[in-house]
């Protein structure tokens, strides 16, 4: 039995007076699925999600979402996604617990189950404190619960870590995971590669409002074939040797640490073994953001 | 569910609007420290006693103010002296309005032409004073009696106009502001974004928002009313006062559409505040809320008619004070309704989910 499709976009169109935002989209999300779409500011992500979501009407192609259009605003769909939008969407002046069964309510949802929620996501200890109070990553989080009161069936998140600290994304990602595999589809944009290697079971690259790759993040760059970056700290062994023991590969020395880029870096960490040069060792495989500078031809800014 | 939806958010926006100390000085406190300030100036309206200093023994002043029994007292305020060079420096310097002295069998009353008003009361007191010296002196009954009759007094005292004036403004303000800002506000954090993508009717959200405000505006009349009646500043409703309730609320759906209406163009809290503010203050002003329509130049009073505020201060005036009939409200509250309803439909027009 084939898994349901849970949203379907097909060659989908948006401009804003002369500007494509989103310009021929077509893809699907399983359910179950953590899909990611992935581009730097101004690519088209966030329209695309919007249309999904049924905020903005597209002007050619065809969404569905759940089986159903979500253009216009489709009431039989609502409480069935949970849209996680800003960490600032609150009523103003609300404390935690107030603010999470306020939402509770508007889906018909108990007090107590709202309260669970602020569990699931380790704000218990907040509830009592109004949300302007709340750090970033504590209000990325009551945000997400949210959006996640209701438990629906999908869950949409726009970039929900940026402006957070490194600890906070990682607290963040453990939850988002958490979520994901208790079954709730989970569609998020992001314009951090690491984001979406981590999290998605696929991603889709974007710029200039199309798609340029489609597939789990591991393929994609599998698929790229570049080389592997060893870095060692600089002086340990002369360039020279350097390029002689690599066979070639592309060495380079900028006095702080010395890189060789190689096909066939097993063969390479063992020689350097071998002379006892692995200080400040560091092994970089490609990444998405190896795979944006491949596609586009230019260097990924968020 | 849907009472449940429209039961939070009414919750949601009472809160929020409790725990806004800004929210609640503005419009509470700030329009009760208006009605204190305007209210004890105008408690004493009318023509100010005149002071004057009496030089030396002025027994003609003195046989008066004993056969007037009092009433004298009640026009001039007599302050005893026996120099008189600073007497009259006194009066040239306007600290009293007039000196009074006895030379003999006449009455020398030095006064200041500047304020005219003043020195005409006490020239008529003098005058008549010894006019009534002189009849006496005759021996003879006077040939000609005057008797006065107090007709019932249908002029307002300060406090009947002070009142509905500031309860007006501060009730157009409070609409005015609460809608504007809370739409900018939710438009801004992107809550109304969120809002429409949860399973609430929008007619829910927009209830919600009036109840409140409706609620915030009955509390503004108890407390306007509970002050104005004190004996200290003497406000004496009349018998349909109740009349103004339903003025009240309909003021401040009027007042909440102009809000709605900026703040479906308006992009940030400071300008929608800006815009409001451009529209309500002249209002206040030109719509009878700080000056009376009754004492105001004829233009501000032709211009008054297209002013929603208007309807509401006069309307409540009407009613509150003038002790007209509770029906005599009916045509203002219609006017207040349809400019609702207009300005209503053209928000719903340029009203904007999101920034853009």
């Amino acid at each position: 039995m084939p898994v349901p499709v849970t949203i379907r976009v097909n060659d989908l169109y948006k401009r804003y007076d002369d500007v494509r935002a989103v310009d021929g989209v077509s893809f699907e999300v399983q359910q179950g699925e953590f899909f990611g779409i992935l581009g730097p500011n101004g690519a088209g992500k966030t329209t695309t999600l919007e249309i999904i979501e049924g905020l903005r009407e597209a002007d050619s192609g065809e969404v569905t979402l759940l089986g159903m259009a979500p253009w216009p605003r489709n009431p039989a769909i609502l409480p069935r996604i949970g849209v996680q939008l800003q960490a600032t969407s609150f009523f103003e002046r609300l404390t935690v617990r107030e603010q999470i069964r306020t939402f509770a309510s508007l889906y018909g949802v108990p007090p107590g189950e709202a309260d669970k929620m602020l569990d699931i996501v380790g704000l218990s200890d907040r509830a009592g404190a109004r949300t302007e109070k709340l750090s970033g990553g504590q209000a990325q989080r009551l945000s997400i619960a949210c959006a996640l009161v209701h438990r629906p069936e999908v869950l949409f998140m726009d970039e929900p870590t940026s402006g957070l600290d490194p600890q906070a994304r990682r607290n963040l990602w453990d939850l988002l995971r958490q979520i994901n595999s208790e079954g709730h589809t989970v569609v998020l944009t992001t314009h951090y590669m690491d984001e979406a290697e981590t999290l998605c079971d696929r991603v889709a690259i974007m710029d200039h409002g199309q798609i340029l790759k489609l597939g789990p993040p591991a393929a994609l760059v599998r698929g790229l074939d570049s080389p592997v970056r060893i870095i060692i700290a600089s002086g340990q062994l002369p360039a020279a040797d350097a390029a002689q023991l690599s066979g070639g590969a592309e060495v380079n020395d900028d006095g702080v640490s010395l890189t060789i880029s190689t096909r066939d870096p097993a063969t390479i960490l063992a020689r350097l073994a071998e002379r006892d040069a692995l200080a400040g060792l560091q092994v970089r495989a490609a990444t998405l953001e190896d795979l944006f500078l491949d596609l586009t031809g230019r260097e990924y800014r968020a | 569910m849907r009472a449940a939806g429209f039961r939070s958010l009414s919750r949601a926006m009472l809160l929020g609007f409790v725990r806004d100390r800004g929210a609640l000085f503005f419009s509470i406190l700030f329009p009760v420290i208006f009605l204190l300030f305007f209210g004890s100036i105008f408690k004493s309206s009318g023509v100010p006693k005149a002071k004057i200093l009496e030089v030396g023994h002025v027994s003609l002043l003195e046989q008066a103010q004993t056969a007037s029994h009092g009433a004298l007292a009640s026009v001039l305020t007599v302050t005893k002296t026996s120099d008189l060079p600073a007497a009259l420096s006194d009066v040239r310097k306007g600290s009293y309005a007039a000196a009074v002295q006895q030379r003999g069998s006449t009455l020398v009353v030095h006064y200041s032409a500047a304020d005219q008003v003043t020195s005409g009361v006490v020239n008529t007191v003098f005058s008549s004073i010894v006019e009534q010296a002189n009849q006496a002196e005759t021996g003879r009954p006077p040939a000609f009696h005057l008797t006065t009759q107090q007709v019932e007094d249908k002029s307002l005292k300060g406090i009947q106009y002070v009142t509905p004036g500031l309860l007006g403004w501060a009730i157009a303000s409070g609409g005015a502001f609460g809608a504007a800002i809370t739409l900018v506000t939710w438009r801004q954090t992107k809550l109304l974004r969120r809002l429409r993508l949860a399973p609430v009717r929008i007619g829910a959200v927009v209830t919600a928002r009036i109840g409140v405000s409706l609620g915030v505006a009955l509390i503004q009349m108890a407390v306007f009313l509970a002050i104005a009646t004190i004996p200290y500043f003497g406000l004496k409703l009349s018998r349909d006062w109740w009349m103004s309730i339903p003025l009240v609320a309909c003021g401040t759906l009027a007042f909440m559409a102009i809000g709605m209406f900026v703040g479906s163009f308006a992009k940030t809290q400071q300008s929608a505040t800006a815009i409001a503010n451009l529209i309500i203050l002249p209002m206040a002003f030109l719509g009878g809320a700080f000056i009376p329509l009754d004492y105001a130049p004829t233009w501000i009073r032709d211009v008054s008619y297209v002013m929603p505020l208007r309807y509401l201060v006069n309307g409540m005036l009407n009613v509150m004070a003038r002790g007209e009939r509770a029906a005599s409200a009916l045509p203002a509250i219609g006017i207040l309704l349809t400019f609702t309803a207009v300005l209503t439909a053209i928000s719903v027009r340029t009203f904007k989910w999101d920034e853009i």
